[in-house]
């Protein structure tokens, strides 16, 4: 193979993981749809997951560019296996309670921003575009988790226990998302990335300054699972897919 | 019609524009997709096919769902007007931002009871369109539609929409 064959495949590979993660993790918030808290929560959710879902298909529709060979973003969406999704493992974990929900949401968020701001100075144009455009909107998502995480951890008794066992449940899964393997290294090389380990410090002070604001004690690093950016996935994942695919699987090329 | 439609046929751009100041926006149908800031560019290409229309437009919010239908809209109102060679480019970069609203869209949304974008210092909120109150209050920063975030006027009492910095 060609190195720039290789750099091809590795923008394709990457590009799905920025697609799946935002995908995979609209259609847990959308669970929440019509289960809000509170009406004014149930659209903020709602809406952080149209945010999501627009970032997906930009770039699963970049992805099939790049690929070439006649997959738009709705062929990669909804007729991919589990093995073929490239989403980190956080993103498929059930949606469990709103504290759950919160907890991940926010660690997600404040990585997913410092990704985005890094990828806008990308010398790939298709990841800059569009980390340019995600960064607006995440920054949003950031606020509004940062919110919640303090108005739960330095809320109720109730509130506090919760919030710090979700913080702690999802907590092994966030390593993942700082690793750098071959595809992102070919990239890093290219300028089109950056090394994933340089977002982690400035992550960790960011994370850490809410949660102490929400009097919450951050979790040792420890285990740490992984696999999701492989196609090794959680029993959760096939779940989640069963019901988001069902329509095109059972009627090929439905449209409306 | 026929007249008509010839000279839509390479109908002058400026002209163009003005058509497309009728085609609104449909989650906010008091303000026109030039309003917005949405439609970039009008230009027309001379292919060997004949003229073609190029209208490039910009997404608000990647997951806005009204792209489609404006994209729809857009297309209508030309074919309308006798313009049947017509391509719609969807443009992402530099992205869309409120800072292309223009005045009169600005005052528009006042009208129609939505706050206009404007900036703001941390912790001040925007000033109320129906009385114009400065005593307000937010909340929910996710309103009814990704693009607003939802107030409350402490004189007049009433919830008001405001359209978020972006
Ligand atoms: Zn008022």
């Amino acid at each position: 193979m060609t190195p720039a064959a290789d750099a091809d495949d590795a923008l394709f590979e990457y590009l799905l993981r920025l697609g799946d993660n935002a995908l995979i993790l609209s259609h847990r918030l959308c669970e929440w749809c019509g289960n809000g808290p509170v009406l004014e929560e149930d659209l903020a959710i709602s809406n952080v997951a149209l945010d999501l879902l627009g970032q997906a298909r930009y770039w699963l529709g970049q992805a099939g560019e790049v690929e070439n060979k006649g997959r738009d973003a709705d062929t990669l969406a909804f007729t991919r296996d589990g093995m073929d999704f490239r989403n980190a493992l956080l993103v498929e974990l059930p949606r469990g309670d709103f504290a759950r929900t919160t907890a991940r949401q926010f660690l997600f968020d404040h990585w997913h921003l410092l990704l985005l701001e890094a990828l806008a100075g990308s010398s790939e144009p298709r990841v800059a575009d569009g980390a340019v455009k995600a960064v607006k909107e995440v920054r949003y998502h950031v606020e509004r988790s940062d919110e919640w995480m303090v108005l739960l951890g330095d809320g109720t008794g109730e509130s506090r226990d919760r919030i710090n066992s979700a913080v702690c449940e999802m907590w092994p899964y966030t390593g993942e998302l700082f690793e750098s393997d071959g595809v992102v290294r070919t990239l890093a090389d290219k300028g089109v990335t950056t090394l994933h380990e340089k977002l982690r410090d400035p992550w960790r002070a960011r994370v850490e300054r809410v949660l102490k604001r929400a009097t919450i004690e951050p979790p040792a690093d420890s285990f740490m699972h992984g696999g999701g950016y492989h196609g090794v996935h959680t029993e959760h994942l096939g779940y989640l897919l069963a019901e988001m695919q069902f329509l095109q699987r059972a009627y090929p090329g439905a449209q409306w | 019609m026929v007249a008509r439609a010839a000279t839509a046929g390479r109908a002058d751009v400026e002209l163009i524009w003005r058509w497309l100041e009728t085609v609104v926006d449909p989650e906010i149908p008091v303000v026109s997709v030039v309003d917005l800031g949405i439609v970039r560019d009008v230009r027309w290409h001379e292919p060997p096919s004949g003229p073609l229309l190029e209208v490039t437009v910009t997404p608000t919010y990647s997951g806005c769902p009204a792209t489609e239908v404006i994209t729809a809209s857009i297309r209508e109102a030309l074919r309308h007007r006798g313009i049947e060679s017509l391509r719609i480019v969807n443009r992402v970069a530099p992205p869309w931002t409120t800072d292309w609203i223009s005045e009169s869209g600005r005052r528009k949304l006042e009208r129609y009871g939505i706050a206009p974008p404007r900036p703001l210092s941390p912790g001040a909120t925007p000033p109320c369109p129906r009385c114009g109150a400065e005593d307000t209050e937010c909340i929910a920063r996710f309103g009814s539609t990704p693009c607003k975030a939802l107030y409350r006027c402490r004189e007049c009492l009433e919830p008001f929409d405001y359209f978020k910095c972006h």
